[in-house]
């Protein structure tokens, strides 16, 4: 006789007593304050609470900037070309089921299940980004370091760099069902193997103490806080090892504006405008809040990073 | 008495002049009381340059307009001509003053480095020529040579439109919309000079 088995949830779906707890003082504060006036900021469509310990690597003295803003003024191309777009028309993705392939030339190549990765130690990482456009975030990230992911699938000495690759769904993302797509999909992105073992190197799966939006490239991205943001690929559904270099999804729609490196390089302009300084969002205040802000080489992250490139040239490698 | 049509030229002058410096009104008020989005600077700059290259291609469907519809409104050409220059001007001042604080190095580096920025510096530099001679005294003045002067603005709207399809990262529908309304308007000069020649006589 088969015994019945109650369907029983997997741990990983199952709320931590402490972040229930503090569930429930976050909403007895938000009636309180609704008493007030003030609200919390609504939380994105889909998107659930994610307990992190703060990161050893995070940014000290940041400012992040309001989440609002964070999730509704980003590029995500394979939603539309505005960034109000991501927010308005990703309502329709699907983070789950997620699972990510990570083989090429590695000893032990592996398929992680998303709700798995969210049981391991978690961090929050608050880095600065900064787009290509010369604008610029503080984000407080929650993920983990991409080394511990590629050292469980052992990679073989001949494998020199890491390729990424995002989800390819044109019912749910409306660009990528364009007649003229700007990209050619899936957008894929790269690192070599060095930058992507950088113990700043991160896969995000969350932010601002909650799982990642769908328009911030749920359920699992890419955060590279030295290089430019289109180097954070989202929605990751592949990483492979390999021994050549990646194709990048912007170094081929333009060679001579975006390279593979793509560090954030105040002193190399984008052929079309200056990479020097950038305009912080955000800030409040409207035309008279926050004013630019010069670009720092690396980002901000040179004292961790500068040496991967020592010996470089990288107006030529930009 | 004058018929309707001119004497009602001069208040319709003057609401076009009102509903035309609306949109860079209503996007000063929402910037500087922080109404205009995350990134308020690049949207008004955006807001003000998308207006000017409007006002340019309205200025130049009038005379289209007049050839194939026989609608003439030859008496608010001006008017829309000078909405586009105040519209640059607001965009290059946005620009120089919100957008990069009156960062002359960066400035000088951006127009003689840059293509994108030089092809806006030269629309600018026309539309602002063609503002300061729109009046009766340079009319009379230049005689011959103000119509010679004033096909620029020909010049001025091909350097606008690919100044507008420069500055977005990919290049988008939209801005290839109007690039192809402002061939479309030059073609028709084109076709409308070129040579008329008889009909051949049936073979």
């Amino acid at each position: 006789m088969r015994v019945f088995r109650y369907p029983a949830p997997p741990s990983s779906a199952i709320t931590p007593p402490a972040l229930w707890l503090s569930r429930r003082a976050m909403l007895a504060a938000a009636a309180g304050a609704g008493l007030t006036g003030s609200i919390l900021p609504p939380r994105p469509a889909g998107a659930a609470e994610l307990a992190a310990r703060p990161g050893a690597l995070s940014g000290t003295g940041l400012k992040p900037t309001p989440l609002r803003d964070v999730t509704h003024y980003n590029n995500f191309y394979e939603f539309g070309l505005e960034k109000t777009d991501p927010a308005e028309r990703s309502g329709a993705f699907h983070p789950r089921p997620w699972t990510v392939r990570v083989d090429g030339m590695v000893a032990k190549p592996r398929t992680y299940d998303i709700d798995a990765l969210l049981t391991r130690p978690l961090e929050e990482r608050t880095y600065r980004m900064r787009c290509v456009e010369a604008w610029s975030m503080v984000i407080p990230w929650i993920g983990f370091a991409l080394r511990d992911l590629l050292a469980e699938v052992e990679p073989l000495g001949s494998a020199k760099y890491v390729a990424f690759e995002s989800v390819v769904r044109p019912s749910e993302m409306p660009e990528q069902g364009g007649v003229l797509p700007v990209l050619d999909w899936p957008y894929v992105e790269g690192l070599r193997l060095d930058e992507a073992m950088h113990p700043l190197t991160i896969l995000a799966v969350g932010l601002y103490g909650q799982t990642l939006p769908n328009q911030n490239g749920a359920p699992i991205r890419l955060v590279v806080p030295w290089k430019y943001g289109f180097k954070g690929i989202k929605s990751i559904v592949r990483i492979r090892l390999t021994d050549r270099q990646p194709r990048t999804s912007w170094n081929l729609r333009a060679p001579d504006e975006y390279g593979f490196y793509a560090n954030v390089n105040p002193a190399v302009d984008h052929p079309r405008w200056s990479q020097a300084s950038e305009r912080p969002i955000g800030a409040g205040g409207g035309f008279f809040g926050a004013a630019r802000q010069p670009t720092l080489p690396f980002n901000g992250y040179g004292e961790q990073v500068a040496g991967l490139y020592a010996g470089m040239d990288l107006r030529r490698d930009f | 008495m004058a018929p309707w049509h001119a004497r009602s030229a001069g208040p319709i002058r003057l609401a076009l002049y009102g509903f035309g410096l609306l949109p860079a009104a209503v996007s000063f008020v929402l910037g500087a009381t922080d109404r205009l989005g995350a990134d308020p600077v690049n949207t008004f700059e955006r807001t003000l340059g998308l207006w000017a290259l409007r006002f340019l291609i309205l200025s130049l469907c009038v005379t289209p307009l007049r050839d194939l519809t026989g609608i003439n409104l030859l008496r608010y050409r001006r008017a829309l001509g000078l909405l586009a220059f105040w519209y640059a001007l607001f965009h290059l001042s946005a620009y120089v003053a919100l957008d990069q604080g009156f960062d002359l190095l960066t400035l000088l580096a951006d127009v003689t480095k840059r293509p994108f920025i030089i092809l806006g510096m030269v629309a600018f530099t026309i539309l602002a020529a063609l503002a300061a001679t729109s009046n009766g005294w340079s009319i009379r003045r230049l005689g011959r040579r103000w119509k010679v002067l004033h096909r620029l603005a020909y010049a001025a709207a091909i350097c606008a439109a690919i100044h507008f399809i420069l500055s977005f990262k990919v290049i988008r529908a939209e801005t290839l919309l109007y690039g192809g309304v402002v061939s479309g308007l030059l073609a028709y000069r084109v076709w409308r000079a070129m040579p008329r020649r008889a009909k051949p006589p049936p073979a």
